[in-house]
């Protein structure tokens, strides 16, 4: 399959993720977004290092299985960022009774 | 031997040393222990100067180089100390009359609270260290150090009771008016760097003897008058004499030993260390003489209707510090040296004398208010007294042998030179006697109470009292004039290496006084001097000079208005220029510029504060924008 439908996929994807971000109130669902956006990149990495691994292989056995290590990577850190940021919601929740993220703008003051 | 001599830095280092012990600890040092050290270390260094007169005297000069001081390019400035002749005197008369002011400063400063008469010794100390670094210094970089630090010592002193407003305007009024004269002494001394390469009098003034110094006669008159400018601040002539006779202000014994015996003949050590320089301009030596003579007329007619006993003897001290520069101008350099010498034994007297006499009198100065202290004070009496014959010039006196080598070196020089400076004398011999019949003659016109508290001072003062006096009669007789016994000038020789001759110079150009000539000037000037005085004294003895003056009197009484002259003149048009600056140049535009900067900071602040609104969302948003802009500028780019 060629490497382009990977891309548009991708950028789909991360764009989603983006307008969800930008569009969205609710903290939960700007949550999901970004681990969409995560995901995108992830899926490209995975994508490139397929590819790589496609063409380079006959010169070295492990040609391009590092974007592989770091997707593992990506998903070790998200796992611990979404524990983090779900206590974070938790909290925001118990103490304002909403999950709404403009409810939080006093925090400048 | 010339190795011993290096030891000379012991001299400046003791009143040093004094100096921080005493600034230092003057809250916990007893105020016993605070004279001690004080007049300690000035003892200490009074006796290496005595060892070191006695090497010199032994034909023994040196000039010993500690260290680099500067170092720039191919100009070298050493940490050098000059012994010779002329320093060693000076020495001499600046540790020995120091010394014995500090011993009568004990006493005379005992009223003060613990703290300040350890400031006090520890300012004197610091004036002491000043004068011998100027005096001993071996190039002008040094003595220009020295110059700086008795000038900063002076007014730290004359302002010592800084309580009084008016105090502190007159220590004002001597520090900045000596700033003027010590800009021309540094624009003098970078000519001679710029001209020469080099500031060390060993490298100079020989070079200037032999006319190998790169100096043409342009160079030599500017340099010659700018430092003579430096010395007209320093030693109060006329145009900067003004704030000497304000200096007053300072504590007697300050008055003693700054501004009579030694800082304000600073100027005179300096011209006759440069006397090689002087010797090759007739036109500076012809300034020096008339201003000279000039500051001794005017000083003199001012003192003649002055009643604070303390500006009588400030006047008197501009006036005979005119007759020393009319001794440097007519180049009788040696005659300037010696009336520094005996007029340092008896001006100090004078003024100790004066502060015997305020201690007793429980501060008045008025001498109006006082009369008949003959009775009370017979130390003090007689020691004032000596000083007043030695300053009027009756013969047997130091005052005597000084003032007559000048007076016959001004009459070689010009006759009416001679006449202007012979009335001067008897003017001095006028206003001292009247000063001193209105003081201790006649009848006591204060108050009962002061006059129940009248009595004479302990002995740290009148032991100090009692040496000048001794020295104001015997002071005179190293330098008894040729003509009345042959070879007993023995100052003459003993300065004689440090005074160069120059052939074509103006010194030695009127040729020599015949010795029944100067036994007719002396005989007439004698005569005339003793006339004064005698009827000085039986006027004012019975009716003392009370009234206010009227007319010419006033005139004379008020200074010659030259203090409101100065005021009109300079002052109060650099205050107007001042005022104008300040409302047109610094408010609106200096001000204007700083604050405007400030301004625009904040303005900008306030406007980019609001990006910050706390909405997640417009963050996030600002955020992927930015990054597409980058993106894309980086697509541009690429191309």
């Amino acid at each position: 399959m060629p490497i382009n439908y990977y891309i548009i996929l991708s950028i789909a994807l991360f764009c989603i993720g983006i307008v969800g971000v930008l569009t969205r109130r609710n903290a939960i669902i700007i949550f999901m977004c970004i681990e969409l956006m995560l995901n995108a990149v992830n899926l490209l990495l995975v994508a490139f290092s397929k590819m790589h691994h496609l063409a380079g292989k006959a010169v070295l056995e492990t040609a391009g299985t590092d974007g592989q290590l770091f997707v593992f990577f990506i998903m070790v850190v998200a796992a611990a960022e979404v524990s983090v940021g779900l206590a974070i919601i938790v909290m925001m929740y118990r103490n304002i009774h909403s999950v709404d993220v403009n409810f939080l703008n006093r925090l400048k003051h | 031997m010339n190795n011993v001599l290096h030891l000379a830095y012991l001299v400046p280092l003791f009143p040093l040393l004094g100096f921080l012990i005493n600034g230092l600890g003057r809250k916990s040092m007893s105020k016993s222990l605070i004279g001690i050290v004080g007049s300690g270390a000035i003892l200490a260094s009074f006796i290496v100067s005595v060892w070191i007169f006695m090497q010199v005297k032994g034909g023994n000069t040196f000039t010993a180089e500690y260290f680099n001081f500067i170092s720039a390019d191919k100009l070298t400035i050493p940490f050098a100390f000059k012994i010779d002749q002329l320093s060693s005197l000076f020495l001499l008369i600046i540790t020995g009359v120091g010394f014995l002011i500090h011993v009568y400063s004990t006493s005379y400063m005992h009223e003060e609270k613990r703290e300040h008469f350890g400031r006090y010794f520890a300012y004197l100390n610091l004036f002491v260290f000043s004068m011998l670094l100027l005096v001993m210094g071996g190039n002008y970089v040094i003595m220009f150090i020295g110059w700086e630090g008795v000038g900063l010592c002076s007014y730290l002193l004359i302002g010592f009771w800084f309580k009084k407003p008016e105090y502190n305007k007159a220590a004002n009024k001597a520090f900045i008016m000596n700033r003027i004269g010590d800009l021309a002494f540094l624009i003098a001394v970078f000519w001679l760097i710029w001209k020469t390469g080099s500031v060390s009098y060993d490298t100079i003034l020989p070079a200037v003897k032999e006319g190998t110094s790169g100096l043409n006669n342009t160079d030599i008159l500017v340099i010659t008058l700018l430092l003579f400018v430096g010395a007209t601040g320093k030693s109060a002539q006329i145009p900067l004499y003004t704030w000497l006779p304000d200096a007053m202000a300072g504590p007697t014994p300050v008055s003693a030993l700054i501004h009579a015996a030694t800082m304000v003949t600073a100027g005179i050590y300096m011209i006759v260390r440069s006397n090689v320089l002087y010797s090759l301009s007739p036109v500076t030596l012809n300034v020096i003489a008339i201003v000279g003579l000039a500051t001794a007329l005017l000083a003199a007619t001012i003192a003649l209707k002055q009643n604070d006993i303390k500006k009588v003897l400030a006047y008197s001290t501009v006036s005979q510090l005119g007759y020393m520069f009319l001794a440097l101008g007519t180049g009788s350099y040696i005659a300037a040296v010696f009336h520094v010498m005996t007029h340092a034994f008896f001006k100090a007297l004078l003024f100790l004398g004066s502060g015997s006499v305020i201690h007793a009198m429980g501060g008045e100065q008025d001498i109006r208010k006082m009369g008949g202290l003959a009775k009370y004070m017979k130390i003090t009496n007689i020691t004032f007294l000596i000083g007043c014959l030695a300053i009027a010039g009756i013969p047997g006196l130091s005052g005597f042998f000084s003032k007559d080598e000048i007076l016959a070196g001004a009459f070689m020089k010009s006759p009416i030179l001679y006449g202007i400076g012979l009335f001067t004398a008897l003017l001095t011999a006028f206003y001292m006697f009247r000063l001193y019949a209105t003081t201790f003659k006649g009848s006591f016109r204060g108050t009962h109470e002061q006059e129940h508290h009248l009595h004479e001072s302990p002995a740290a003062i009148t032991f100090p009292l009692i040496v000048l006096a001794i020295l104001s009669i015997v002071g005179g007789y190293v330098g008894v004039p040729e003509f009345i016994m042959h070879g007993a000038h023995s100052l003459n020789d003993f300065l004689a290496p440090v005074i160069v001759s120059v052939d074509h110079g103006a010194a030695h150009a009127a040729g020599h006084l015949s010795h029944s000539e100067e036994w007719m000037l002396t005989g007439i000037s004698t005569a005339l001097i003793v006339i004064v005085v005698v009827f000085a004294w039986t006027r004012f003895s019975k009716k003392p000079d009370t009234a206010e003056p009227t007319g010419f009197g006033k005139i004379l009484a008020n200074k010659w208005y030259v203090d409101e002259f100065y005021d009109a003149a300079v002052v109060r048009p650099l205050n107007k220029l001042g005022d104008f600056l300040d409302n047109m140049l610094e408010k609106p535009v200096i001000d204007g510029l700083v604050n405007g900067v400030g301004k625009l900071v904040n303005y900008s602040s306030r406007q980019l504060r609001l990006l910050q609104s706390g909405q997640v969302g417009s963050y996030v948003l600002l955020m992927v924008i930015s990054m597409l802009l980058i993106f894309a500028l980086q697509f541009f780019l690429r191309k």
